[in-house]
């Protein structure tokens, strides 16, 4: 039983690195984006190109990766950021002026996804590929057997997650984008740039899709469709803990990652993604707010 | 003759594309509901035509023999039952919901189709269904001849039972439900009920084109239930022109005319070996035309028409 809490523990850290990105850009521009996924895989896919040019993972403490790899995952993040922030400008900026319905918004974010997706292909083909074919030892720690690189994504997410509320909480910037996803027009009313609310929420969002992205790639390994496969489960986590509170969003993640863990372990590894559905069901049935989401 | 036999075959498919098209026209052109699983439905109406009219297989259920017109009607009422189901809880909420509940279905769906061998086959799929009219028609043309003209038919008969419903007193419901929702449930109108309905009946009809679908090709796999064709569907109804029934078929000739004419344009211009980027690179211009027409023209092609009541009309 620890070993399935330590598996759903460990998927949920990519779940949760990407719902939180998902959770703010619906609170704040209004719409899902079908495109947070492939955020994940672009991510990824930049991590593998600063490894190849570095020629090694590198090695670090016995881990199966090193400085290379760590770079990688800072480059990985502001490019995706960078990427992200372009197409809103080039795309969703453009319908927001022109008062595009909602759907509009949904329908050019599944088209971004399937290009972000298959500009990936065309770039490196559909083949998976690994920063490192190095095998590390798994740890036991009381009986659960858990690899170092999956006890450092746990970290790394536990870490990012809390300097993400502080940064919500603490800062001006920060509590600037709480109240723009409380009410946009009080908040311009009150002096807030709603447009760099819009900026860095992207920033935010894609930024740390992108460290799901390489953390994905550490542990399992790097394929176009990567991302794609994490949306459900994020937007399963997102409805199950509530739409509109980010911390409703983490807790959904961790409650997607035990659920896949447990139908791994009891019933069929095939059938994983399925689960997230059936929760989004049973959720919308009994509590459609979600957890901790307020009564609409 | 080889180009007149492709042309035909074209068409077919496209045909196929275009009842897709026209069933998600009526869920989001008319009553502005989104359904991201429009591949789901399609997957759920091939495999019960599959089932319906299909061979007995060893080893997958199913294989009652039956005639493909069963087959057609066995499809609608399966997905659309499926869309039943998961409207129910979801249409009530906000469009996210349903948005991300067709998704989900759609996923779910291709799951199964994959994994539940023992009633699907997985990756082997269905094979050797029957082909209406392939032993009268005596050669593959004329049977794909004879299968465009029953598809142009079926188009033909939705086409002006849709354009009725639509200009009928609950058409303008639809409308009114899309533009404002607490305007119109101020007037009485019950807003989830004509949701669900057309949620329903769109459903219905991309599972009318699944099943046209598996018995023209006379097989079914989980290769057929890609996100790809439901984003080619977005593109079709976005470029044709959403609330358009007329806009939705020529959007689904103009799209697949593209997708099949770029398949041969590229793969004659790149070295073979390079198929995989082919592909990509279709799926990525496709997507720019889907936000260049979202941008510069999002009426499409042929825009909607105003529909108003006959009796509201000025008398000149």
């Amino acid at each position: 039983m620890m070993q399935v809490i330590a598996d759903g523990l460990v998927a949920a850290s990519f779940i949760t690195l990407g719902v939180v990105g998902l959770s703010m850009i619906y609170n704040i521009l209004n719409f899902p984006t079908f495109a947070q996924g492939d955020h994940i895989a672009v991510g990824a896919y930049f991590a593998l190109g600063v490894v190849a040019l570095a020629g090694t993972a590198g090695s670090v403490a016995g881990l199966s990766f090193g400085w290379p790899l760590i770079l990688g995952l800072f480059c990985a993040a502001v490019l995706t950021a960078v990427v992200a922030l372009a197409l809103d400008r080039a795309i969703f900026a453009q319908l927001r002026r022109r008062d595009a319905s909602r759907i509009s918004l949904i329908m050019a974010s599944f088209g971004v996804a399937l290009m972000l997706r298959y500009m990936i292909v065309m770039a490196a083909g559909h083949d998976p590929h690994y920063y490192a074919f190095a095998i590390t030892p798994a740890l036991n720690l009381g009986g659960v057997r858990i690899q170092p690189n999956e006890l450092i994504s746990i970290a790394v997410t536990v870490a990012m997650v809390v300097g993400l509320h502080l940064f919500l909480t603490r800062t001006w910037l920060g509590r600037s984008m709480r109240a723009v996803s409380e009410n946009p027009t009080l908040a311009r009313v009150n002096g807030i740039d709603v447009g760099r609310v819009v900026r860095w929420t992207w920033i935010i969002g894609a930024g740390m899709a992108a460290v799901a992205g390489v953390l994905l790639g550490v542990v399992v390994q790097i394929h176009p469709f990567m991302g794609f496969e994490l949306l459900l489960p994020m937007f399963a986590a997102l409805i199950v803990g509530g739409m509109t509170n980010i911390y409703g969003a983490v807790l959904g993640a961790v409650l997607i990652g035990l659920a896949e863990a447990l139908t791994i372990r009891y019933l069929a590894p095939e059938y994983r993604q399925a689960v997230s559905f059936i929760a989004v069901f049973v959720v919308l049935m009994v509590r459609p707010q979600g957890i901790l989401g307020e009564k609409p | 003759m080889d180009v007149l036999s492709y042309l035909v075959f074209f068409l077919v498919v496209a045909g196929i594309y275009a009842v897709a098209t026209l069933g998600l026209n009526l869920q989001w052109g008319f009553t502005g509901i989104m359904n991201v699983g429009v591949v789901g439905f399609f997957g759920v109406g091939a495999y019960t035509a599959a089932y319906v009219t299909g061979p007995n297989y060893p080893d997958a259920f199913g294989g009652f023999g039956l005639h493909p017109l069963v087959g057609y009607l066995a499809a609608m009422v399966v997905s659309g039952a499926v869309a039943f189901v998961v409207g129910l809880p979801t249409i009530r909420l906000k469009h996210d919901f349903l948005a991300i509940g067709t998704f989900g279905i759609a996923i779910c769906i291709q799951l199964v189709a994959m994994n539940w061998k023992s009633a699907t086959r997985g990756f082997d799929g269905l094979h050797s269904l029957p082909k209406p009219f392939a032993a009268a028609a005596g050669s593959p043309f004329a049977a794909n001849l004879a299968y465009l003209v029953m598809v142009v038919a079926i188009i033909l008969l939705v086409t002006l039972a849709l354009e009725r419903m639509v200009r009928s007193p609950w058409g303008r419901m639809l409308r009114a439900v899309r533009e404002d929702e607490t305007a119109s449930a101020a007037l009485g109108k019950d807003a989830f009920r004509v949701r669900l309905q057309t949620f329903v009946m769109g459903s219905g009809l991309m599972g009318l084109s699944g099943a046209l679908y598996a018995n023209f090709t006379g097989f079914v796999s989980p290769q057929d239930l890609l996100p790809i064709f439901t984003f080619q569907v977005f593109v079709m109804l976005v470029v044709g022109g959403s609330g358009n029934n007329w806009g939705a078929i020529l959007g689904a000739v103009v799209i697949w005319g593209l997708w099949t004419a770029t398949e041969t344009v590229l793969s004659a211009l790149l070295p073979p070996g390079l198929q995989q980027q082919v592909a990509a690179v279709r799926i990525v211009m496709v997507g720019l035309i889907l936000v260049a027409m979202l941008l510069l023209r999002p009426q499409g092609l042929l825009p909607e028409r105003r529909n108003v009541s006959p009796e509201a009309r000025l008398k000149p």
